[in-house]
């Protein structure tokens, strides 16, 4: 009998080695849309009319099934960690724009104002104004979009074992062993867990200026 | 109009710093905020600008640092065109203080300080020892240095307001009712805090409220403007007080202008009078010597001339006066340093209809009867209005 943590072979990974696999198939998309959602929120609050077409595209793109995403990538990137993770940016991208944009907007009026008459420009004023205040909503849109972007890996599987964790489901039933699908569901939820609670942490660090009673 | 030359022998200022000429500003829905409004804001004092809400004092305001373009007209500093100068450069050459402060919630009490500083390219560790300094010269404790914004009363983020907008030492603050969102007793300290630091720097401060207590009290000049962003009156206040312009500045003004007016009559001219003062440790000839016609009662003071209270003559007997029998003294005024409007309050309070003088460390210098006060400030009405005729 095989154990709990004992891997099917054609995987050609550890437990330790999937986790690890999941964590980067997951984590660099959210980083890829934090990275572009930034200056996206930034035209969106500059330009007030660009929001509403904006979220409207992002509201779009999030309908869109992974697996339809897959379809089309799958011509061009093949059956690659790649194919996974664009799809999981985009899904970051639109958690994110409108987490930012809503963060940036509620700094108070008085805020901004004080920021101008000192001589911010419109850049330093975004960079040391308005997003410092903005990261504890920048935060609960990570807090979000990693969750989702945790789960929604294991659907790589699909696409040639690109799943990480996700991959043992398909084991599981190829080889009768459903220990492995508790594994990788058990698994799963504990790495959205640990990274859920990292990132609270890490808000509160960035953060010492807020309220306790708001935390 | 006055030559400037004028203006420093009558006003006790000198020159014009700020210059707004015809400006009015038409926002893009049609609303004039401003119009046509000219306004020569003296060197190193405050300026006032009071009105009811809505009248186009932070619109004005805002034309002078750029945060709102005016739609016609022009905003000269120290002569030249605020237009031609870049932006940022003219804006951290004022300091700039908002209601509710408007500090960096994410900032530390002393980086915000430090802000101006900052952006214009000091060191880190020059900045803060600005900031801590100015903490010291706001009132503000030095431990409060690493706080967060949150953690202060808002009186005290209005002075750290206050200190960030002078950490960069720029001749000009502008303020938009910065003292509004704080309750009657920190407002008054904040006031009074910044009378002292305009007397130590000599800031030319343009100062905005709807509050024309707080215009009276600041302001060196007030400009009153009406609806509609027009000039109603621009004048001292003492000269508002006693010469509206109009049906708009009187009714603006409030009932109570004239008393409000006795503000800035002195109390230095009022005849004091020390016969019917006694002291507690006084022999029974001293008391009888005191008691005369005029003065139906006596004030007792203690052996080192602090007041106590009234009483009659005939209820006083020499080593065994009995504070607690007195009657209450009301509130004394400072003699000279006071205003005939604080010694008429202090009359009016007394239960006797006579008015306490102390010196400034609290000893009585003479007591003064309402009739005295009524007289003295007859004569200082007579002598205001032919100042005011000569100076036509
Ligand atoms: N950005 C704006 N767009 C249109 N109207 C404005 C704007 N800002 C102010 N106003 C209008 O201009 C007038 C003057 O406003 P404001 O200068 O803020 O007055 P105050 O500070 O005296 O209360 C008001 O009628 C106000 O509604
Ligand atoms: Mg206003």
């Amino acid at each position: 009998m095989s154990g709990f943590f004992d891997i099917p072979s054609d995987l050609q990974h550890s437990w330790l080695g999937l986790i690890g696999l999941h964590l980067r198939e997951a984590l660099l998309p959210v980083l890829a849309g934090l990275v572009l959602a930034l200056p996206i929120a930034q035209l969106c609050v500059r330009f007030r009319w660009l929001y509403p077409p904006v979220l409207w595209v992002t509201t779009v793109l999030y309908a869109i099934p992974s697996l339809a995403f897959f379809v089309v990538l799958i011509d061009y990137t093949g059956q690659t960690e790649l194919t996974v993770m664009i799809p999981l940016a985009v899904y970051s991208l639109v958690i994110l724009v409108p987490a930012i944009v809503d963060g940036v907007r509620s700094v108070p009026q008085e805020t901004l104002a004080a920021a101008t008459a000192m001589g911010f420009g419109p850049l330093r004023r975004y960079v040391q104004v308005q997003l410092p205040i903005a990261v504890p909503a920048i935060i609960a849109g990570l807090r979000v979009a990693v969750v989702s972007s945790i789960s929604l890996v294991s659907v790589g599987t699909l696409i040639g074992n690109q799943g990480a964790l996700g991959n043992l489901l398909a084991d599981s039933m190829f080889y009768h062993r459903p220990e492995l699908a508790v594994n990788s569901v058990v698994t799963t939820a504990v790495l959205a867990i640990v990274i859920d609670a990292l990132l609270v942490g890490l808000r509160h660090l960035l953060t010492p200026w807020m309220e306790d009673t708001a935390k | 109009m006055v030559s400037s030359g004028d203006f420093c022998q009558t006003r006790r200022v000198c020159g014009v710093l700020i210059r707004i000429d015809s400006v009015t500003k038409r926002y893009p829905d049609g609303t004039v905020a401003v119009d046509r409004l000219s306004l020569d804001i003296p060197d190193r004092s405050i300026t006032v600008l009071v009105g009811p809400s809505g009248c186009g004092k932070t619109t004005t305001l805002r034309m002078i640092n750029r945060m709102v373009e005016p739609s016609e007209g022009t905003i000269l500093l120290d002569g030249r065109d605020i237009m031609r100068q870049p932006v940022n450069t003219l804006r951290r050459s004022m300091g700039y203080v908002i209601q509710n402060a408007g500090l960096f919630q994410h900032r530390t009490i002393i980086d915000n300080i430090a802000t101006v500083p900052r952006l214009l390219g000091w060191g880190k560790e020059k900045a803060r020892e600005r900031a801590r300094e100015l903490m010291g010269r706001v009132g503000l404790d030095a431990s409060l240095a690493k706080r967060y914004p949150y953690q202060l009363s808002g009186g005290q983020q209005q002075r750290v307001g206050v200190a960030r907008a002078l950490a960069a030492d720029p001749p000009v603050l502008l303020m938009d009712e910065p003292f509004s969102a704080v309750d009657p007793v920190v407002r008054k300290g904040l006031q009074d805090e910044l009378l002292r630091i305009q007397e130590e720097l000599g800031k030319t401060i343009v100062f905005v409220t709807h509050d024309i207590d707080e215009a009276v009290k600041l302001g060196t000049m007030v400009a009153v403007m009406r609806t509609g962003g027009r000039l109603a009156q621009f004048a001292p206040p003492a000269e508002l007080l006693s010469e509206p312009a109009d049906e708009f500045v009187e009714d603006f003004l409030g009932a109570d202008r004239g008393i409000r007016r006795l503000s800035f009559f002195p109390s230095a001219g009022l005849e004091l009078v020390t016969a019917p003062v006694v002291a507690t440790d006084s022999t029974a000839e001293q008391i009888a010597a005191r008691d005369t016609p005029d003065a139906p009662y006596l004030l007792v003071t203690s052996p080192d001339g602090k007041p106590l209270g009234w009483s009659e003559p005939r209820n006083l007997t020499a080593g065994e006066i009995d504070p607690a029998q007195l009657l209450s003294y009301g509130r004394p005024f400072v003699a000279g340093t006071d205003s005939l409007r604080a010694a008429l309050d202090c009359a009016v309070l007394s239960p006797t209809g006579w008015a306490v003088a102390v010196d400034a460390d609290g000893r009585v210098a003479g007591v003064v009867s309402q009739q005295t006060i009524a007289e003295a400030i007859r004569g200082a009405h007579k002598e205001s209005t032919s100042e005011a005729k000569a100076l036509r």
